[in-house]
């Protein structure tokens, strides 16, 4: 996009600031970024590689447990953002598209999952599964558990993860607003075209972006699936309740071993988002109708 | 095709959109819905087209009752506002997009949209994308791909409204010629421009809170308009309070200047208000007739195609605009600040049962 006349201003104020005030700013956001971030981080992978690239290697593949945690992980975090894909896609569209009675209402309990803390999204699923919990009798009748088990841990997972596809693609679906979809429809597309071949093309790359977040806090998840898994060693735990049971096991190699997995995992989520970014803006202002 | 909408009402909330609105367009003519904005004209739209369910009411496509009819199953083009063309598709594919929709074969798409792009002479813009094209080409392409799939209803919604007021005029004269040559296709555009909708249409529907005015050719809304409101709504108007005494209209409280205007029966001695068009009124400078009133010259606005004079007539405290021809305007060599006399040559009253 073109520079705006309101752009100028601020720019030139800024370069007019003294050069005290710059350095100073500079520098102090410098130093808490390497303190609070790039220390941590550059120390997880020489914690992990302290031993050598073999002993590495095989802190991470010899043991069958943690061989399982990264499965694991690799399984629930994309089925919980599969969930939150098709969740968050329809409540989008319900709620840009359609005015209706709680609509304020499920706009708000959407953020519900970020205001409440992990640990105590765990203990309402457990409050809710247990076999004293609400549905726990039934689910026992019916020969069910969703505690420590792999659907409990998808289950928690999505609840924890819930805002982020729903959120990013709100005001995308807003500010697109309804008129081409409407225009689909009287060119006679039924809804499943209008869908595929005018929605989703527009807000792919909020999609993707919402997406991408929502993989990144599903695999880091600890305080929720913590509570529901039980953390029993290769069967519910993931990546990061593995590193805790490394940890508490006094075997910190291994421990920082899985770590710099899931901050790798970290890194690489981190780069892919900056790169739908970049398309995601590109896109909106190539293509303003 | 005829369009009938019969005893249409819309509600949102509390707000009356449509309040049992019964509009009837012939076949094969180009109708306006007329209105100020909230008048309800594109809601009656948008019902017609499907987009959106009336609360009661009936829609008819000739003879059959579509009301109940989702909007893709009308087969009806629809033309927004704001064009609505499909950002991430070339104007080759937002064209064929109706027709890919209806599984038309390959070769007949290709065919019928360049026969649509060669409508609209845009044939060279077909690998573009809608950002890269002007107000004027994206309202064209937008007409192009509700045509294509050869509907036999046409819905404009201020097809014009986002356009500067030179291509609005260009697109006008080509939506008219363009009606001409379809054959058999009915359309309905709603604007809030009176001036569009009696250069465009053969018949304007003037709508107003959610009510049908009038309903009529551009002349007869125009020479004949049925109340206050329509009168008032299409162009400029005098408003001037009138007395009613032995079926004459004198004007004023105590005046003696009686206006040429048709009285109702309703209007028998009575306090009233007559309206008369800028256009209707003459200035001289001697009081040929006797029938005038003095006005004192206020503004003269001489550039256009009339001169538009704004004069005071002290006598009755009232701001009186009057249109001249330059001609008369030049042969009169009218100046400001002077006082001339003005003759009223018709005026309209209307049956006062009527309430705003």
């Amino acid at each position: 996009m073109a520079l705006t006349p309101t752009d100028g201003p601020t720019r030139n104020s800024r370069r007019s600031d003294p050069l005290w005030v710059r350095v100073t700013l500079t520098s102090l956001a410098l130093l808490a970024m390497t303190v609070l971030v790039v220390i941590p981080v550059i120390s997880v992978f020489a914690e992990a590689l302290a031993d050598g690239l073999g002993a590495y290697w095989n802190n991470l593949t010899g043991d069958a447990d943690t061989r399982h945690s990264v499965l694991l992980t690799l399984m629930v975090a994309p089925l919980a953002v599969l969930c939150n894909l098709v969740f968050g896609v329809a409540a989008a569209w319900a709620i840009t598209r359609f005015q209706f009675r709680g609509r304020t209402l499920l706009v708000t309990l959407i953020d519900v999952p970020f205001s409440v803390s992990p640990i105590v999204a765990g203990l309402m699923f457990v409050l809710l599964f247990a076999g004293w919990g609400v549905f726990g009798p039934w689910l026992e009748a019916n020969g069910l558990r969703v505690l420590f088990t792999v659907p409990g841990l998808v289950l928690v997972t999505t609840f924890v993860t819930l805002p982020f596809v729903a959120r990013e693609l709100i005001p995308v679906m807003e500010a697109i607003g309804p008129d081409e979809e409407l225009a689909a429809l009287s060119l006679g597309a039924n809804g499943w075209q209008i869908f595929w071949r005018i929605t989703l093309p527009n807000i792919k790359w909020g999609l993707l972006y919402g997406v991408i977040l929502c993989n990144a806090r599903a695999m880091g998840e600890f305080g929720a699936v913590y509570v529901v898994s039980g953390r029993i060693a290769g069967e519910t735990c993931t990546m990061p309740l593995q590193v805790e049971v490394l940890f508490q096991d006094f075997n910190s190699p291994a421990a920082f071993a899985l770590a710099s997995v899931l901050t790798m995992l970290a890194v690489v989520t981190l780069l892919l988002k900056v790169w739908v970014e970049g398309r995601k803006k590109s896109s909106a202002v190539e293509n303003t109708p | 095709m005829s369009i009938t909408a019969q005893n249409v009402t819309k509600r949102f909330g509390a707000f009356t959109a449509l309040d049992n609105v019964s509009v009837d367009c012939p076949a094969g003519e180009l109708v306006a819905l007329l209105g100020p904005s909230g008048s309800g004209k594109t809601t009656l739209l948008r019902v017609i087209a499907g987009l959106e369910v009336p609360d009661s009411g009936t829609v008819h496509f000739r003879d059959d009752d579509i009301t109940s009819h989702s909007a893709r199953d009308r087969n009806v083009g629809f033309v927004f506002q704001h064009y609505a063309l499909f950002r991430h598709m070339t104007v080759f594919e937002n064209v064929a997009f109706g027709l890919r929709v209806r599984k038309w074969p390959e070769p007949k798409i290709r065919e019928r949209v360049k026969e649509m792009l060669h409508l609209v002479r845009l044939e060279e813009k077909a690998e573009q994308y809608p950002a890269n094209l002007s107000g004027g080409q994206k309202q064209r392409i937008a007409l192009v791909r509700a045509l294509a799939p050869e509907p036999k209803v046409m819905l404009l919604d201020e097809p014009f409204g986002a356009l500067d007021a030179k291509v609005r005029a260009e697109l006008r004269d080509w939506l008219r010629r363009l009606h001409g040559e379809l054959k058999h296709v009915t359309s309905i555009f709603v604007t809030h421009d009176q001036e569009e909708a009696f250069e465009v249409a053969d018949r304007v529907v003037v709508l107003n809170k959610g009510k049908v005015e009038q309903y009529g050719t551009p002349i007869t809304v125009f020479e004949h308009p049925k109340n206050e409101f329509v009168m008032d709504f299409l162009g400029n108007v005098n408003k001037l309070p009138v007395r009613v005494e032995g079926g004459r209209a004198l004007l004023g409280e105590t005046g003696t200047v009686e206006l040429p205007a048709k009285l109702f029966g309703a209007n028998e001695n009575g306090r009233t208000d007559a309206y008369i068009r800028p256009h209707e009124l003459d200035i001289s400078r001697t009081a040929e007739g006797g029938n005038c009133l003095l006005g004192k010259i206020v503004h003269i606005n001489p550039a256009g195609s009339v001169v538009k004079v704004r004069l005071l007539a002290e006598d009755f405290g009232l701001m009186i605009n009057v249109d001249i021809t330059p001609d008369r305007y030049r042969a009169l060599a009218l100046k400001q600040n002077e006082t001339v006399f003005v003759t009223p040559k018709t005026a309209r009253i209307f049956e006062p049962d009527y309430t705003i």
